[in-house]
């Protein structure tokens, strides 16, 4: 493992994003960065447009001001195909209405990306992926009997075969996860989480939706905290995390702590009724 | 296993399946009928070169091969359409019939049927309307429903899919409204004539429908395959499949356009045949899985297949009468239907 140097241009760039829909403004001037290599999470509460900046950021919605670019591309001018290898989505649970397996569903991310893939290397391609994702005994069942945590590591996987594929045509990648940790156990939530960093040595560079804020700490280079569709505060976990910022935007008074080794601030719940 | 969907699912069997299941549909259609002649018979006589004269050269060459061909062309059409609408709405109760594409064909059909004369009439001109007029109103019905649909459903460019098959619903009914208005309207004779077509039937089969019907549907069945993997894709969600590089909204415009013109062309030649959309994919699905790619050809391949043989039947059951053919598909397809519903957890047991 090499410490890239930092790259000139960003993988992405998002520059004054707004967002307004029904006299709404979702998304308020937010500027941020991606880095090869880096893994960001976005936090926030519920309403404070996390998911439509994700999409902002994966070219799914047309920002109402602002510009959004890919290693200096705007995003509106690259064709589908292209930032397909570009970025990956793995988007909140989906819901299937036909009997594809699981290893069909992966598979699907690796239909028409990337260039020069043999048959044998697709299949490469999606035994690892399912492997990473802990979804290769699940790879002949009907996705739809599959439970929500066992449907997310399916998507997970057909995500990580689209990099993958990708990958042949774009060397370094952004990765957009819309809440990967909702609906799985503890051990899938590390999992899934290490799998991300693991893509971030490879120059890959993660934005993340996350709730758990401890998980979010351990995980993240940096916080980017969005309330009422405007950015508050983006910096690493230990500047972010303070319990003046934690009691304005998220509304609870829960202390912050710090893990003796290596000081990584962390949130204590604490119910405010007596009893 | 409960789930038997395994990875290796069957693919080049089931296809040299449906490719024999087409052969014998093809020689039973082309054999059967008030003359019989043997299947020999038939290969000499289709032979190129071959000098057969007399008059099973001419029942092969003249009556039965042209209404096979459009049987073919017809089933293949109104098949893939089912498996494109399925796909393209993420739901596989979807069918052309559903969404009011048949229902606006059948409307301007129905419209030619009654008013035509009195059109005429009115105009000054001569009746009879002439024959050409029905499929073309048909035609233009089917192409006026969808892209009506379409632009209900289309905002800033985007298409609800949901908005879509709501629309459609309500456009059907109101189609079908309009068609029994004119069926009030009718006398003895065009009520005939709309029974006939509302239900269905190869029997007006020409050499001349077949070279009207090619160029409109061969198109659409040589274009189908490459919506595969973008269907696939669209199965996810549209943002899901936008993510994965497919360039969703002409995905959604060819789709649709394809279905437009292989109903409207099935429904010109051969009037509103229903179920062979519904059925023909789902038991499809069952063996070889829902992956587009093999689905649609496989859909065209049993769709084919499943209306010529309903046309021997609809030719046999009642000879020398003919049954409409939509009676037929409906009287297969429903059971079939249904046990295939039935017949999947039983399995399990």
């Amino acid at each position: 493992m090499t410490e890239r140097p930092p790259s000139p241009e960003p993988l992405l760039a998002a520059r004054d994003l707004a967002y307004a829909t029904g006299g709404r403004r979702l998304v308020d001037g937010v500027s941020l960065e991606a880095r090869p290599g880096s893994l960001q999470a976005i936090v926030g509460p519920n309403g404070a447009g996390k998911s439509t900046l994700l999409k902002l950021l994966s070219g799914e919605l047309a920002p109402t001001q602002g510009t959004v670019a890919y290693a200096g591309e705007a995003v509106a001018a690259i064709p589908p195909w292209r930032l397909a290898a570009l970025r990956a989505v793995l988007p909140q649970a989906a819901h299937l209405a036909f009997p594809f397996t699981a290893a069909e569903v992966a598979r699907i991310g690796l239909d028409g990306i990337g260039r020069g893939l043999g048959r044998r290397d697709r299949a490469g391609i999606l035994a690892e992926a399912l492997a990473r994702a802990d979804a290769t005994h699940l790879g002949a069942r009907a996705y739809p009997t599959l439970s929500g945590g066992e449907q997310a590591r399916v998507q997970f996987a057909r995500v990580l075969c689209q990099l993958a594929a990708g990958r042949t045509l774009a060397p370094a990648q952004v990765l957009l996860l819309d809440e990967p940790t909702a609906s799985l156990d503890l051990r899938h939530q590390g999992a899934l989480l290490d799998a991300a960093r693991d893509l971030t040595r490879r120059g890959t560079a993660v934005i993340a939706i996350l709730h758990d804020l401890n998980l979010a700490a351990a995980y993240a280079d940096a916080l980017i905290v969005l309330e009422a569709g405007r950015l508050v505060a983006n910096g690493p976990p230990a500047a972010v995390m303070r319990d003046d910022l934690i009691a304005r935007v998220f509304g609870v008074s829960w202390p912050v702590g710090r893990v003796p080794e290596g000081g990584q601030p962390f949130l204590l719940p604490r119910r405010t009724v007596a009893g | 296993m409960s789930d038997a969907a395994g990875p290796g699912r069957p693919g080049a069997p089931v296809f040299l399946g449906l490719g024999l299941l087409l052969a014998v549909a093809v020689l039973l259609s082309l054999g059967l009928g008030a003359v019989r002649i043997p299947p020999a018979r038939i290969v000499a006589i289709l032979t190129p070169g071959a000098a057969e004269a007399g008059r099973d050269a001419l029942v092969v060459l003249g009556i039965r091969l042209p209404r096979t061909l459009l049987g073919l062309m017809v089933g293949a059409g109104l098949a893939v359409s089912g498996a494109l609408m399925q796909g393209l709405f993420r739901n596989p109760l979807s069918d052309p019939a559903l969404v009011g594409v048949s229902a606006g064909s059948g409307l301007a059909a129905a419209a030619v049927i009654v008013l035509g004369d009195r059109l005429l009439a009115g105009m000054g001109l001569p009746g009879p309307l002439p024959y050409a007029a029905l499929p073309v109103a048909a035609f233009l019905g089917g192409l006026g429903a969808t892209l009506g649909l379409y632009r209900i459903a289309t905002r800033a460019g985007r298409t609800s899919v949901a908005t879509l098959l709501l629309a459609g619903i309500a456009l059907g009914a109101l189609s079908g409204a309009l068609t029994g208005l004119l069926v009030y309207a009718s006398d003895d004779r065009q009520l005939r004539d709309l029974t006939f077509w509302s239900l269905g039937s190869l029997g007006g089969a020409t050499w001349t429908k077949v070279w009207a019907t090619a160029p409109a549907l061969l198109p659409v069945l040589v274009l189908v395959p490459f919506l595969g993997r973008g269907l696939n894709a669209l199965v996810l969600g549209e943002a899901e499949a936008f993510h994965l590089g497919v360039p969703v909204e002409r995905l959604k415009r060819l789709a649709i356009l394809l279905v437009a013109v292989a109903v409207g062309a099935g429904v010109a030649a051969s009037g509103v045949i229903g179920f062979v959309g519904l059925v023909v994919p789902h038991a499809l699905r069952l063996v070889i899985g829902p992956d587009h790619r093999r689905l649609l050809p496989a859909s065209a391949l049993l769709g084919g297949a499943f209306l010529v043989l309903a046309d021997v039947a609809a030719r046999l059951v009642v000879a020398p009468a003919e049954l409409p053919i939509g009676i037929v598909t409906a009287f297969v397809g429903a059971p079939v239907f249904l046990w295939l519903l039935l017949g999947k957890p039983r399995q399990d047991d």
